[in-house]
């Protein structure tokens, strides 16, 4: 699985993906769904821009508090008899997951989704250490198939047609008869719901990420709509939670906040088909459920956000929005993002995590629309951090040298008002004068970067700024 | 010093906090312990009736199915009613709870009841909730011999039966009577809120029912509001 950062190489990234036809066809679906469902879930709901303020103050609320609502949740899940990890890296976070799996002498592991996994690139190391990971909600099991990572955070598959899934069915499951039909989507769930049946059923432990962790009584949630991540937790020997600091919300009532705007804005549904609350291993009179039930809380860069720009940044619930809503994304899907977090949300986190010496293209590959703010249902100003980002990569000196002459050359002019007017004065009047024939150019110079995939139309010959200059005299002569 | 106290340093070092100051202790332990109720939607707040009307609706649009009798002893005959109409056989497994326990199965001769959790064989499996949330069509459900977790899993189709008297308007009022019933700060090992039947659109976006949990969720409402 390839978890080493591509971001570095974004642009080749992103050229490569608008050539791939197979992911073009996929990613129209992103943009006609999802955001016509989020839309009308929105609408139905007369509540919900208030509901999403009320989500981001709560977030707001837990950061400045996040160390203390940390210790009280530890206290009520130690109280239930479950067992919480401190992991500062993912390393750490790996070896802890590795030595409960040993103690248990696990041989397979089950998953549910999490992209806290993804982070740690956990199947990976599992495999590595002789224990089979199976990941079990469909669009993570067909990627794992495929040895890929999730291209998008709600809908790991979405750059896959229906074609590209059966070839790789059929070339996994060959225990199946090889001329049975699987044309239709429902074939193909039936298949994985068999083959995966078996899985749960086998497995020793069971992870999954968390949507939440309530402080009030030590619970973490999970959102799903398959219930692969309910079979997961309820039938292995021990349920081991990956979670994120920022996963921490303080109350039951301030969760309820949170869930009446995550599967909205997500999958526009009133509310997933699972949310389920889980409070320490069984108890003495259960008669099912996990023995051990253990958390493992993640900061791996996470702390160093706390009071600083993107602190912010920290109220994200994951609900893939901004992505939905991108039309980077759009036009270049989730992998070309180079790692774990893909779209608007990708590009102010990811350099966060990993460097932005490392991901610096990806605040960059924005066009400014503000969509994503627009639909965050937590409200994170996310052009602005891009924009922060952009700062810090130029203060760093990061970016290339043409980038960077060129800025300086626009900054000549831009702080000289007089010289700017004069010098665009004359590129205007010049470029009216040599493209008044076609009334557009197919080439200049300088400027090949625009040219080479569209025409430059040719100006009328005055600036904006004369032309609001003479129609301001004329109104004012009136 | 321990994964966990460099964890808790850092987060107060990036905060410019101490942990000790007794003002933010005490807007945490205050929030903890009055857990202030945030923006609730009007479309629950309804009188008693209306109420299970708009679960019934929400349910509905959730893609699950609902009947309506009028007092328990009727459960049974709705149950065997449920698989007939789907062509199951007349098998279903249900946990402890008291109020299935002393039903009159018997008066469905052909249906067989057995008691337990589900291992995956189990076509059809029959809870009791705690409660449903008419805001979104919502079960509640926990855990325990009464109501085994693995039965709203593992079998294909999930018949629930829940007090009309249950079903509230909102979440809070659910979280309400969990700390009622279970003590402040206290939650049973899980509580499973479910709105319809398993879903994958992992292909193409193309929504499919019945993805690894159940592919019907059959809910009987007893009773009035």
């Amino acid at each position: 699985m390839s978890h080493v950062a591509t971001s570095p190489r974004f642009k080749d990234n992103a050229r490569a993906a608008l050539a791939d036809a197979d992911l073009q066809a996929s990613l129209k679906f992103v943009e006609v769904n999802f955001i016509a469902r989020r839309r009308e879930a929105a609408d139905r709901l007369p509540e919900f821009e208030a509901l999403r303020d009320a989500a981001r103050d709560i977030k707001d609320h837990t950061l400045a508090h996040l160390d203390l609502y940390l210790e009280a949740y530890e206290a009520r899940v130690t109280a239930s008899g479950g067992q919480v990890h401190y992991a500062a890296t993912a390393e750490d976070a790996r070896q802890i997951v590795l030595q409960i799996c040993r103690r248990l002498g696990a041989r397979t592991v089950t998953k549910g989704k999490s992209m806290i996994g993804e982070e740690l690139a956990i199947n990976d190391f599992l495999e590595a250490n002789d224990i089979r990971p199976i990941e079990t909600d469909l669009g993570e099991y067909i990627i794992q198939l495929r040895g890929e990572i999730p291209s998008h955070i709600i809908a790991p598959a979405v750059h896959l047609t229906k074609a590209q899934i059966e070839a790789d069915f059929r070339r996994v499951h060959t225990h199946l008869p090889a001329d049975r039909n699987l044309v239709e989507p429902t074939t193909l769930l039936a298949e994985a719901r068999g083959v995966l049946r078996e899985k749960f059923l086998a497995a020793d432990v069971g992870i999954t990420g968390a949507n939440f962790l309530v402080a009030e009584t030590g619970t973490s949630i999970i959102v799903t709509n398959e219930g692969n991540g309910d079979l997961t937790q309820t039938l292995p020997k021990a349920h081991i939670v990956l979670a994120s600091i920022e996963k921490m919300v303080p109350t039951l009532e301030d969760v309820s906040t949170l869930l009446r705007v995550l599967a909205r804005s997500a999958t526009g549904q009133e509310m997933s088909v699972y949310t389920t609350l889980s409070t320490g291993p069984r108890r003495a009179d259960d008669p099912d459920g996990p023995g051990e039930y253990h958390v493992v809380i993640l900061d791996n860069g996470r702390s160093a956000m706390l009071g600083g720009s993107f602190q912010e940044m920290l109220r994200c619930i994951r609900c893939g929005a901004c992505m939905n809503h991108c039309p980077v994304y759009h036009a270049v899907g989730g992998h070309a993002y180079g790692w774990v977090y893909p779209g608007p949300m990708g590009a102010v986190l990811t350099p966060s995590l990993i460097g932005v010496d490392k991901a610096g293209h990806l605040p960059n590959a924005s066009t400014f629309c503000g969509r994503c703010e627009e639909v965050c249902p937590v409200r994170i100003p996310l052009p602005r951090m891009m924009r922060s980002w952009r700062e810090r990569e130029f203060e760093r000196h990061l970016s290339p040298a043409t980038v960077r002459s060129g800025l300086a050359f626009w900054a000549l002019f831009a702080r000289r008002p007089r010289l700017y007017g004069w010098a665009t004065g004359i590129a205007a009047r010049m470029l009216a004068l040599f493209g008044r024939a076609k009334g557009r150019f197919g080439w200049l110079p300088l400027a090949s970067g625009w040219t080479r995939y569209r025409d430059f139309p040719s100006p009328q010959g005055a600036t904006f700024q004369q032309q609001w200059r003479t129609r301001r005299k004329r109104s004012s002569d009136r | 010093m321990s994964a966990r106290d460099t964890l808790l340093a850092s987060i107060r070092r990036s905060l410019g906090v101490s942990g000790d100051e007794a003002p933010r202790r005490r807007v945490v332990a205050d929030r903890l312990a009055t857990h202030p109720v945030g923006v609730v939607p009007a479309r629950g707040q309804v009188a008693p009736f209306e109420r299970v009307a708009l679960f019934i609706k929400m349910m509905e649009f959730a893609s699950g199915t609902v009947d309506l009798v009028s007092e328990a002893d009727e459960v049974p005959s709705a149950v065997a009613d449920f698989l007939r109409r789907h062509n199951l056989p007349m098998q279903v497994r249900r946990g402890e709870d008291r109020r299935l326990a002393e039903l009159p199965w018997q008066r469905e001769a052909t249906l067989e009841v057995t008691t337990g959790v589900s291992d995956g064989a189990q076509l059809a499996s029959v809870s009791h909730a705690f409660g449903a949330v008419a805001e979104t069509g919502t079960m509640v459900l926990t855990s325990g011999a009464d109501n085994p977790t693995t039965l709203n899993f593992l079998p294909d189709n999930h018949v629930v039966v829940v007090d009309a008297k249950d079903i509230s308007g909102d979440y809070e009022t659910v979280w309400a009577r969990l700390r009622n019933k279970y003590g402040v700060g206290i939650m049973p090992r899980t509580v499973n809120l479910i709105t319809g039947p398993s879903r994958s659109a992992d292909i193409e976006q193309t929504l499919i029912l019945g993805a690894h949990g159940p592919r019907r969720l059959h809910v009987i409402v007893v009773g009035e509001p």
